[in-house]
């Protein structure tokens, strides 16, 4: 369908006066921008080293293996966040409990081994959303370097260290709720969904018979 | 006493040292300036870690481009490639051989404060040499046998060139003026009138033209379009790196000191300054003085030129062609023609600032009547009042 020429509106660039057209004006303008910036002497950049970030309590960095009352790992080895793990960094070995063993009393199954690799993950909080038991946990440490890929893949000790480093430190409160499951089991107390937008009286998909098919 | 000190070469030598010197330090802390006088700008703090307030960081940089990987591509014309920076350096750096850097002296056994004096030809052969500048950028472009050095390369010769006539055409007036070509005799006569001798009060559009046009052949931003990152990657000197690359950096900061330099002296009275720098003042030390005035007066104009640098967006190539052939030689022109009529008639000489106010005012009145539209205002500027038709879904 053709534009139809009434509906065209033409933008012309306004023509400078007397004082825009010898540039001056605009040049001691943008000077004075810049230098009131120069001698105000304040800065915006935070000076890291020195000046640490303050960062949000929900902040995502280093994964921490949560410890029961008992010292042991809280962790069941249920696998789930192996499997919720968008980026297939978390390694599991399973291993039966011992009944006969004091320490493992009223547990069924631990972890042998717990293996994360840090390089690959990606920092979702994924495994802290679908852990049963509020067993993994992401803290708020940030500067992870390392010289060798080796050894930034985390195994269960050195992620139950980083437990022992945080719980104390304020910045990472352990969200244990005693033994209860984690808020994403809790149906019941979940809000209903709404939809993300709203959808008009007048609108195609407010009409259709089934929502999210287009009719004819 | 110093028999040997009345040996010119001794003092040249000297003087060349001092020079030499002043300036390679220079450009190393200008660097610095230029990176610290950015960042606060933009609310930053700048380098600020080798040494207090990074005051050492110039040093860093050296040893750091010193010590890296001189690559020279295997796709390139060596001999050129190698040339492009050396010709960068060196003509930059000629160029300031005529150029005074204190209260000229002529007398043997005496520091002279100008590496060659009385050199008649001053200007002509600072004009001459600088342009030379060009054929390294243009060498090092084409020998970098790369599409985008190219471009760049002949990008700054169109600039280069064209920049050349207001910058040669805004000094003819002070050369008309002064009766010489030399710096040292127009740095002198200025002088003796005193504050109101200052050309900057008869040729104040000379200078906005002279200051701009020297830019121009710097080719420091705003003009540096041969090696505007968005289109060209690098310019002329993507191929280049390590030390190469730094004589080009060098070539550009040395020529910024020279402009500086050329216009204080041309338009600002040089070391000259009311009462406490007079030609006539002869008070022990008054060459000091001289001198920190001198170097004062050159280290605001390179502030300037850096400010202006951070403040100023990039022109478009048509915007600067258009600001050279259809804005600067015209004025440069008239200019030239006013200052011949003033000599002619013997008008006293403060006629000349009204004069080139006037000048300044006729062509930016010409250039606002020109950019209106051709046959009277009868630019559409409609609302759109008829709802648009969509398009329907199927």
């Amino acid at each position: 369908m053709p534009i139809c020429a009434d509906d065209v509106e033409w933008v012309e660039e306004p023509s400078m006066n007397f004082w825009e057209s010898t540039f001056l004006p605009a040049i001691f303008g943008g000077l004075q921008i810049t230098g009131s910036h120069v001698v105000d002497g304040k800065t915006v950049t935070h000076q890291y080293p020195e000046e640490k970030p303050v960062l949000p309590l929900h902040y995502r960095g280093v994964h921490r293996l949560n410890k029961d009352e008992a010292g042991r790992v809280k962790c069941v080895a249920c696998m789930m966040c192996a499997t919720a793990c968008p980026a297939h960094c978390i390694s599991i070995v399973a291993t039966e409990a011992p009944k006969d063993d004091p320490l493992w009393n009223g547990r069924d199954k631990f972890p042998l081994s717990f293996e994360l690799d840090e390089l690959k993950c990606i920092y979702c909080g994924m495994c802290e959303e679908a852990c049963p038991c509020d067993a993994i946990e992401l803290t708020h440490i940030y500067d992870l370097v390392g010289t060798t890929r080796a050894e930034l893949v985390f195994d269960k000790n050195k992620l139950l260290s980083v437990y022992d480093e945080t719980k104390d430190c304020g910045l990472d409160p352990v969200r244990t709720k005693r033994g209860a499951l984690s808020g994403c089991s809790e149906f019941a107390t979940l809000p209903t969904l709404g939809p993300a937008t709203s959808v008009k009286a007048d609108d195609r998909a407010a009409k259709a018979p089934s929502p999210g098919v287009i009719h004819d | 006493m110093n028999e040997w000190l009345q040996n010119p070469l001794i003092m040249t030598g000297v003087a060349i040292g001092v020079a030499l010197g002043g300036i390679l330090t220079t450009c190393a802390y200008l660097i610095l300036l230029e990176r610290k006088l950015s960042a606060w700008m933009q609310d930053r703090l700048g380098p600020n870690r080798v040494g207090p307030l990074g005051l050492l960081q110039p040093l860093a940089d050296g040893a750091k481009l010193m010590l890296k990987e001189d690559i020279i591509p295997g796709h390139v014309n060596k001999f050129l490639f190698v040339l492009g920076p050396a010709i960068s350096v060196f003509t930059t750096m000629l160029a300031f051989a005529v150029v005074p850097f204190g209260p000229v002296s002529h007398e043997k056994g005496q520091f002279p404060f100008v590496i060659a004096p009385g050199v008649d030809l001053g200007i002509v052969f600072i004009f001459a040499v600088t342009s030379l500048a060009v054929y390294s950028i243009i060498l090092g472009g084409w020998a970098s046998n790369n599409k985008y050095s190219a471009l760049g390369s002949l990008r700054a010769s169109a600039q280069v060139v064209s920049y050349e006539i207001p910058l040669g055409m805004s000094v003819v007036g002070l050369a008309l003026l002064h009766s010489s070509m030399s710096l040292e005799k127009i740095l002198t006569q200025q002088a003796e009138m005193g504050f109101l001798g200052w050309n900057i009060w008869y040729q104040p559009v000379a200078c906005l033209i002279f200051f701009t046009a020297a830019l121009a052949e710097s080719n420091r931003l705003p003009f540096d379009l041969t090696e505007c990152e968005q289109e060209l990657v690098g310019g002329f000197h993507t191929e280049y790196s390590a030390m190469k690359w730094a004589m080009f950096f060098l070539g550009e900061y040395t020529h910024v000191i020279t402009i500086s330099f050329l216009t204080s002296v041309l338009f600002f009275g040089g070391w000259h300054f009311p009462f406490i720098a007079e030609a006539a003042s002869a008070y022990p030390g008054a060459w000091v003085v001289k001198v920190a005035v001198l170097l004062f007066k050159v280290s605001c104009m390179i502030v300037l030129i850096q400010m202006l640098r951070w403040t100023i967006p990039r022109f478009r190539f048509d915007q600067l062609m258009s600001l050279a052939w259809k804005g600067l030689i015209p004025m440069a022109t008239a200019n030239v023609l006013i200052v011949m009529c003033v000599l002619e008639f013997n008008l006293p000489r403060i006629w000349l600032f009204p004069l080139s106010v006037a000048l300044f005012v006729a062509v930016g009145l010409i250039g606002t009547q020109a950019s209106l539209p051709a046959g009277g205002a009868t630019v559409r500027r409609k609302k759109v009042t008829a709802p648009v038709v969509a398009a329907a879904h199927h």
